[in-house]
């Protein structure tokens, strides 16, 4: 980011100081932050990541529309404020309950929705130029890490090859941990807890000298800077591995060139170089998957068209043909189809056979 | 020798006497139970003391007053200021069915068939046993006329039980007194609903009820003036079928065709009547008594296929708009009043004119379906009304461009008094006991724009006092966020609290009209 010599705390004191100014001199308060939606995200094909185009939006106070946002950005900044004060961490939970109230002699609510205390939060990094972490807000720890290399976390040693079946929790904010060892090749991505709890108990990383790493859904801003920090820092490949559907494609696209939503952050953690690793269609055929398929929803295909118009995705041959095909044959497949061929089918041949064949998709 | 049935049946085959019908038939003309057959007295007889007053230009005074006798008996009893009536026809009028006036000329009144008033009489009797009590006088120096009436059923003639002079109050005017078996109820159907609708319609009307619990009820005369004389007009050519046309060529006493169309037909000159027969192919100098079945037929069609001039438009006496919102404005508190009244139109040759209004908002029920008062020449239609084309255009007028809530198929939701009146010199009701508007398209089309008509001006109110509301909510919004924008800045920026505080109140204050007027984007 921007600005790193000055600190959170000057950085939030220097917005409230010059919204005073334009109340002193009469302003209709206002704050500009550029706008966070596709309206405003180009994709960079030099850098090969999403960045922020120049669109500002602007939150006046009197302004019927704005009023509640401008509330709450204040609101949001007051609590970063106290806790930079108080050297102390709040989850965006914690965060939500601390905005949460209604304003006295009205009944209306702060907020009512923990996504809209997030998302201001996202406006923030913004607004002072820093990171959400920098503003003292982690998000829940979601995520498991097992495989050879060993990393010193807040002054503790840690091995993440002897962490037993949960493997090593990855916290929120991986700016502070320092590689000690690394002795893996590459690290495998997945978009299933439960897969990764397959493999690791097959210990799959240590048979094939890897990492593997997982969190539920969405992956969160620690395990991609994580990755990032693995990638950048010891040059190792990530490969991912998720469902054969629209939302895996779009798993694996932003943690190799950022999201929508976090384009501001992409610098910090896309990672251009990562490759998709299956389930491809090819996968379906070759391992004979087809009655192992799910059919597609309304809702899958409305956002089949709208991802494929996504100018990342647009000139993606591969990517196109893979959504072509979810479209002909109407279905999608998860990961754990592959279990149809016997539970252990992912550890013993089909990652072994995909990553030394390198039959990726980029 | 054989005896054929059918000549059995020929002594049983007789004559059937109007009234005699009615016996037999009485839901025909809105007696079909004591809960009705209550309101339908009190509605006849308040709908001729009505015509009477306004014949005579003055301003009616109706008196209303209903006796319990026993749980399902009542005198009904009702006076006006009329012009009374002579005492030969006083019989006639109260004791045979279809006698009247008004049956035969084409004019705007309550009373179209001369059925109503003798029907009560009948309905009294069929039930009672009891004749039906008339006092009239015509003028100040001239007795009043007391009889005892009932109806020979057989004959459709007036029987009269007593015949003498008393004294009354009034310098002219009827009184009609009828036992009957009936029932009371208040409500949507009941008799003082009738008379309030009566009373917004007819604001220039001052009308007295006395319930069955001697609860007095006055719905007072707001507007002075009595509304505008209907005039009679003679039937438009577009309106006739050929058995009136022979009635009406039969009973002529024009010499020959040409002249009686040009004489008894609306908008037909000496010249039209002889394009007609020639285009009919019927000679015009025959006389019209000898006109045939045939013949009449041909001048039909011709009638059809020629041009006409439209009915005068002038013979309508509408409530009008300012006497529409003064009606409203005496029974229905509310916060705003429209109406509307169109220009007459034609449907079959009968000239027509469609009026609206609306009251909104006050002490109407705003959770509840709207208030619909449907009213043909000034009378309250209390029943049938999912029958009657003014509900229909009421359904198929979408109230939400108007601010109102509505579901498919529904009334509209809202806190709204809905009148909608047609005045015509021959109402087209679904059938006799006048409860329902006949589907004409060239009547709904009227009610659609009518309704139209008052539901914008309904619509520009309520966006106004929507709009009013949301502007007041804002600044008092904008008002209680500023202690919380105050405090937070005053913690982020490590200045005084109460100076941000008071600055952005001046500010909230100097730019509130702006503020107020910019619209919501998103």
């Amino acid at each position: 980011m921007k600005k790193k010599k000055v600190s959170s705390k000057d950085e939030l004191k220097k917005f409230g100081k010059d919204l005073v100014g334009q109340v002193k001199k009469g302003k209709n308060p206002l704050i500009e932050l550029p706008v966070r939606s596709l309206s405003n995200v180009e994709f960079d094909k030099k850098s090969r990541t999403l960045v922020l185009g120049n669109k500002m939006a602007s939150r006046q106070f009197f302004n019927v529309a704005h009023a509640k946002k401008f509330l709450q950005t204040l609101e949001v900044a007051k609590v970063s404020g106290d806790l930079l004060k108080e050297k102390k961490h709040a989850s965006l939970r914690d965060v939500f309950y601390m905005v949460k109230r209604t304003i006295p002699g009205t009944k209306v609510n702060v907020v009512d929705d923990q996504s809209e205390s997030d998302s201001v939060i996202e406006d923030m990094e913004l607004i002072v130029g820093k990171s959400r972490e920098q503003l003292n807000v982690n998000a829940n720890k979601m995520g498991s890490v097992a495989g050879k290399v060993v990393v010193e976390d807040k002054g503790d040693t840690i091995d993440w090859s002897k962490m037993g079946s949960g493997g090593w929790s990855i916290p929120s904010n991986v700016e502070d941990i320092k590689f000690k060892k690394v002795a893996a090749k590459y690290v495998l991505y997945m978009e299933k807890s439960a897969v990764w709890e397959r493999l690791h108990e097959d210990r799959f990383w240590d048979k094939q000298n890897c990492i593997i790493m997982s969190s539920q859904g969405q992956t969160t801003r620690g395990i991609r800077r994580l990755l990032q920090r693995l990638y950048n820092e010891h040059k190792l490949p990530i490969y991912v591995l998720a469902d054969w559907d629209i939302y895996g494609a779009y798993i694996y696209s932003v943690i190799k060139y950022g999201s929508i939503a976090l384009a501001h952050l992409s610098e910090k953690m896309a990672i251009p170089g990562v490759r998709y690793l299956g389930i491809t269609y090819q996968d379906i055929e070759n391992y004979g998957l087809q009655k192992h398929l799910i059919k597609l929803k309304d809702t899958d295909k409305a956002r089949i068209k709208q991802v494929s118009q996504y100018a990342w995705f647009r000139d993606n041959t591969a990517w196109l043909k893979q959504f072509i095909m979810m479209k002909k044959i109407d279905a999608k497949a998860e990961i754990q189809a592959l279990s149809a061929r016997g539970i252990s089918f992912i550890s013993d041949t089909y990652l072994p056979t995909k990553i030394k064949a390198k039959d990726f998709i980029d | 020798m054989v005896k054929h049935r059918a000549e059995e049946l020929a002594k049983e085959q007789r004559e059937i006497s109007v009234a005699a019908f009615f016996e037999k038939n009485r839901h025909l003309l809105g007696f079909d139970n004591l809960l009705r057959a209550l309101s339908t007295t009190v509605k006849e007889l308040v709908d001729n003391s009505l015509d009477a007053t306004e014949e005579m230009r003055v301003l009616p005074e109706i008196k209303i007053e209903l006796r319990q006798l026993g749980e399902t008996r009542f005198v009904v009893s009702v006076q006006d200021n009329g012009p009374g009536i002579v005492k030969e026809q006083i019989p006639k009028v109260f004791a045979k069915l279809l006698y009247g006036s008004k049956f035969f000329r084409y004019q705007m009144s309550r009373g179209q068939q001369g059925i109503g008033v003798s029907a009560s009489t009948l309905y009294g009797q069929l039930t009672t046993g009891k004749p039906a009590i008339i006092t009239s006088k015509i003028g100040k120096k001239r007795p009043a006329h007391h009889y005892h009436l009932k109806i020979d059923i057989n004959k459709n003639e007036p029987h009269i039980i007593k015949d003498h002079i008393v004294d009354f109050s009034l310098d002219h005017g009827t009184r009609v007194e009828i036992e009957l078996e009936g029932k009371y109820q208040k409500g949507k159907q009941g008799v003082e609903e009738y008379l309030r609708q009566t009373a917004i319609a007819n604001p220039h009307a001052e009308v007295i009820f006395i319930g069955p619990d001697k609860k007095k009820t006055v719905f007072k005369r707001v507007v002075q003036k009595l509304p505008k004389e209907p005039k009679a007009i003679k039937p438009h050519p577009y309106g006739v079928e050929v058995g009136i046309l022979l009635r009406m060529a039969h009973q002529s006493k024009a010499r020959n065709l040409q002249g009686f169309m040009s004489s008894e037909f609306s908008r037909v000159s000496s010249n039209l009547a002889k394009q007609i027969c020639d285009r009919a192919l019927v000679d015009c100098r025959m006389k019209p008594k000898e006109l045939g079945h045939v013949q009449a037929e041909s001048l039909i069609k011709s009638i059809r296929e020629t041009k006409i001039m439209a009915p005068p438009l002038d013979c309508l006496s509408p409530i009008g708009e300012k006497a529409v919102i003064d009606g409203l404005k005496k029974e229905i508190k509310a916060d705003f009043y429209a109406a509307i009244t169109r220009r007459p139109k034609v449907y079959r040759g009968f000239p027509f004119q469609i009026e609206a209004g609306l009251a909104y908002g006050g002490e109407i029920p705003s959770d509840d379906s709207i208030r619909l008062v449907r009213l043909a020449n000034k009378v309250p239609l209390q029943y049938q009304q999912g029958a009657c084309s003014i509900t229909k255009s009421v359904l198929q007028t979408s109230w939400r461009n108007y601010g109102l809530s509505q579901s498919k198929g529904a009334l509209p939701v809202g806190p709204v008094y809905l009148l909608v009146h047609i005045a015509s010199v021959w109402v087209p009701f679904t059938s006799e006991a006048k409860d329902a508007i006949a589907h004409y398209p060239e009547i709904i089309k009227e009610l659609k724009l009518a309704l139209q008509d008052v539901g914008r001006k309904l619509g520009s109110f309520i966006r106004k006092t929507v709009k009013a509301k949301e502007q007041q909510e804002r600044v008092n919004l904008f008002g209680k966020y500023i202690p919380e924008v105050a405090r937070d800045l005053a913690i982020l920026s490590g200045e005084n609290k109460v100076l941000i505080e008071k600055k952005l109140n001046s500010i909230l204050k100097k730019n509130a009209k702006a503020i107020l007027n910019e619209k919501k984007e998103s």
